[in-house]
């Protein structure tokens, strides 16, 4: 990352903080577009690196801000912690802003207290402190700071209030113009003497940037991480260490003790909290967000009304758009290139503006749901969410926190894929990125509210619900199947925390929206249009004729497959074609049974499938192998084209199973006369 | 997975609303280390927000409300009451 030009030296920051506390907000107010994404090196967790910019008495400055990943802590208990503690040891930031919650104090000082061993000034910013004053917490932040020996800023970031103080704050760190001088907490006094042992034993032999003190308190909390860097580093030496980690296994306990008690003194002098046994507001919503029977028929009905919202908003818009804008440029263009060659106009007009036009008209659709999810998770709800379905997650052999990745699967597979890394457990991440693809994604969803209405009419509501019932019961099926065949394991620890209920704010959520809207478009937006352009290009070559292209010979080829389900050779290319990207589907049948002549999809398509063989289609589109850019995302995710080969083979058996058993079983039944 | 000891409680068997305080956290290394960081340290005053005596649990410890799986919260031996005190230099 280059400076501008004219300022000397960019400093960087690390943003560090515990899940939940508000510091992706803090960064992305800190770094607007000038965000990079990508990953740690060799790690697939993502790396978030920004510049901020900012005025130091009137000359322009900048600060490069680098986002930790969320941590609890900095022993190595997850690659999250030991990212973010390697990060600051071996990067030397200039200086650390770790974001605290206001509302839940003390495990925020624990991580704190982490960092305040290691080389790197640190700045406290206290964020959510209105969430804190709602539930009638108040801290002094002077008191605090005297406490800590740390600068200590309040914020309110959703609010975009004390940023501009934080970054301050940081600056004058950094400059030596604010005092930094932390006291550190103190080993619990029963292990004092074993610390010493401990670090007079490793003297002289931890390797350079690693403070000999933090080595030793590491050690006695048993992070495997460090005692291997050690072991290197001491032939010879490291049994005696290890004899002593051994007597004192429980020495882990001890240091966090001790961060807890020095923990407890500040808070006591610095908070005042409302007498215990207040029922607050929280506890009142939780009664039924959290209860077994009320708790799962609140997110049932919460569920129903995202997609109410996402067919009554979004779908029309879709429309809208459609109709306004990227048929009227096609019709524009067709008119306009009078004269030109056909495959001219074909490719401008059936190719890119077609291609160019799904990617336009899929914003409304993702920008009403990631709003409302984002709306559900500012106010907390999602951690419920969670909580209630860990029950039924574990009749799958899951747990709650993979319902978040599945349920976010419902907007776009690819971020479901990634947001499986909440998962710690190894096996179970796995179990959950193989699972991913059977929950219908939006642009999935968005096919069948576009094509079960031609086809079936006034059933299209109550078939898309039995679509999305038919594929979350494969994925229970195959979830148990895969748990019991192939992922045996002992169960898995889920220890999640609930944050508490706050007031959302609407342009942190909205913002929230659109830069996910914009970043899926950015991903998918060029696949699509490629495929937009390689399917019209295949449909029209070599003649221009679409009965003698390329695809349609394609397409004749499957034919004996798709008529086991009743489909013709169009229906397959069509299903094909999503393999790129979901929503090909309907551009690929809008240039097939259009084929350049004006006229509705509606029209030309109603009336080409029996019921039970466009219920088999719908079918086969729901459960299809997932698109290009998700097989992406599960190589990326799982480290392994075995697994990723394996999961879209079963997936393709999975959909062409069920396609062909519902059109025989629709013979079967006599519903459908041959 | 039933508590080695007779007559130790885990956190499954604290009523809704009861209070008690940690004695031990049970489990392997990076389990307890985790637990540790979230507050469960011995001596840490707790309160059990939810327990349908099947399924998860809500612990509020330390001013935080952590959801625990069942099997988790078996790991978690208590002393019920509320003399919980981690802080035995006051």
């Amino acid at each position: 990352m280059t400076s501008p030009s004219g300022e000397a030296h960019t400093v960087t920051v690390a943003l560090a903080g515990q899940p939940n506390v508000g510091k992706s907000t803090v960064f992305n107010l800190l770094t607007g577009l000038s965000q990079h994404v990508g990953n740690w090196p060799g790690k697939t967790i993502e790396q978030k690196v920004g510049i901020h910019h900012f005025r130091r008495n009137g000359d322009s400055c900048a600060m490069r801000i680098v986002d930790l990943p969320g941590a609890y802590s900095l022993t190595a208990n997850s690659l999250e912690e030991q990212l973010a503690r390697d990060f600051i040891i071996a990067e030397r930031p200039d200086a650390v802003a770790v974001i605290a919650d206001a509302a839940s104090l003390e495990r925020s000082l624990y991580l704190l207290a982490e960092f305040l061993f290691l080389p790197v000034p640190v700045v406290l910013g206290l964020n959510m402190t209105d969430v804190a004053e709602q539930h009638e917490i108040h801290i002094s932040p002077r008191i605090l700071e005297a406490a800590l020996g740390v600068p200590v800023v309040p914020m309110s970031a959703t609010k975009n209030q004390g940023v501009r103080e934080l970054v301050e704050a940081v600056d004058r760190v950094i400059r030596g113009e604010l005092p930094y001088a932390p006291n550190r907490p103190a080993i619990r006094e029963d292990h004092r003497t074993v610390l010493q042992e401990i670090r007079a034993l490793i003297a002289g032999r931890a390797p350079a940037p690693y403070p000999e003190e933090w080595v030793a308190l590491k050690l006695l909390e048993g992070d495997g991480e460090v005692a291997r860097m050690m072991e290197a580093r001491m032939p010879g030496g490291w049994e005696a260490v290890q004899a002593i980690l051994t007597q004192h296994e429980d020495a882990m306990l001890a240091v966090a003790s001790g961060r807890y008690e020095w923990i407890g003194r500040i808070v006591r002098a610095a908070v005042t909290r409302p007498r215990t046994g207040q029922i607050t507001l929280t506890d009142r919503l939780d009664r039924i967000a959290t209860h077994p029977v009320w708790g799962i028929l609140l997110l049932l009905g919460l569920l129903g009304a995202v997609f109410w919202l996402t067919y009554r908003v979004g779908a029309p818009l879709q429309e809208l758009l459609d109709a306004h804008l990227v048929q009227a440029a096609a019709e524009w263009l067709r008119g306009a290139l009078e004269g030109a060659p056909w495959w001219v106009t074909g490719l401008l007009a059936d190719g890119i503006v077609t291609g160019g036009g799904m990617v336009v008209t899929f914003l409304p659709i993702l920008l009403v749901f990631f709003g409302i999810l984002g709306l559900l998770e500012d106010v907390g709800y999602m951690a419920r969410a969670a909580f209630v379905m860990d029950r039924f997650m574990h009749l799958i052999g899951l747990h709650g926190k993979s319902f978040l990745p599945l349920f976010l699967g419902f907007g776009c597979n690819v971020p479901a894929v990634l947001g499986t890394r909440i998962i710690d457990a190894p096996r179970a991440r796995l179990l959950t990125i193989l699972l991913v693809p059977l929950v219908p994604c939006a642009a999935r969803m968005a096919v069948v509210a576009v094509l079960a209405p031609i086809f079936l009419g006034p059933a299209a509501f109550w078939v898309s619900w039995v679509l999305v019932g038919l594929n979350l019961g494969v994925l229970a099926l195959l979830g148990v199947g895969l748990q019991r065949l192939v992922l045996r394991g002992e169960a898995l620890s889920f220890i999640m925390e609930i944050p508490l209920y706050h007031l959302p704010n609407l342009r942190t959520v909205g913002i929230a929206a659109w830069q996910r809207t914009l970043e899926f478009l950015k991903k998918a937006g060029g696949t699509i249009l490629a495929v937009s352009v390689a399917v019209w290009a295949l449909s029209a070559l070599p003649g221009g004729e679409i009965e003698t292209s390329y695809l349609a010979s394609a397409g004749k080829l499957l034919a004996p497959l798709g008529a086991w389900m009743g489909l013709d050779w169009r229906m397959l290319v069509a299903l094909l074609s999503s393999f790129a990207a979901k929503e090909n589907t309907i551009a690929t049948l809008a240039i097939l049974y259009r084929a350049g002549e004006g006229g509705s999809l509606a029209g030309a398509l109603a009336g080409s499938l029996t019921p039970v063989a466009a219920l088999a289609f719908l079918a086969v589109q729901m459960l299809f192998i997932p698109c290009a850019a998700t097989v992406a995302a599960i190589r990326q995710e799982t480290r392994s084209w075995l697994w990723t080969a394996a999961n879209v083979l079963l997936l393709a058996a999975i959909s062409l199973g069920a396609g062909i058993a519902i059109f025989q079983g629709g013979i079967w039944l006599g519903l459908e006369g041959r | 997975m039933a508590p080695t000891d007779a007559g130790v409680l885990s956190l499954g068997d604290l009523a809704e609303g009861g209070r008690a305080y940690v004695r031990q956290v049970k489990g392997g290394q990076a389990y307890r280390g985790r637990m540790a960081a979230l507050g469960f340290t011995i001596g840490a005053p707790l309160q059990l927000l939810q327990n349908t005596g099947g399924g998860p649990v809500i612990v509020l410890i330390r001013g935080m409300r952590v959801a625990l799986g069942r099997g988790e919260a078996l790991k978690v031996l208590i002393a019920p009451g509320d003399g919980g005190n981690d802080q035995p230099q006051r």
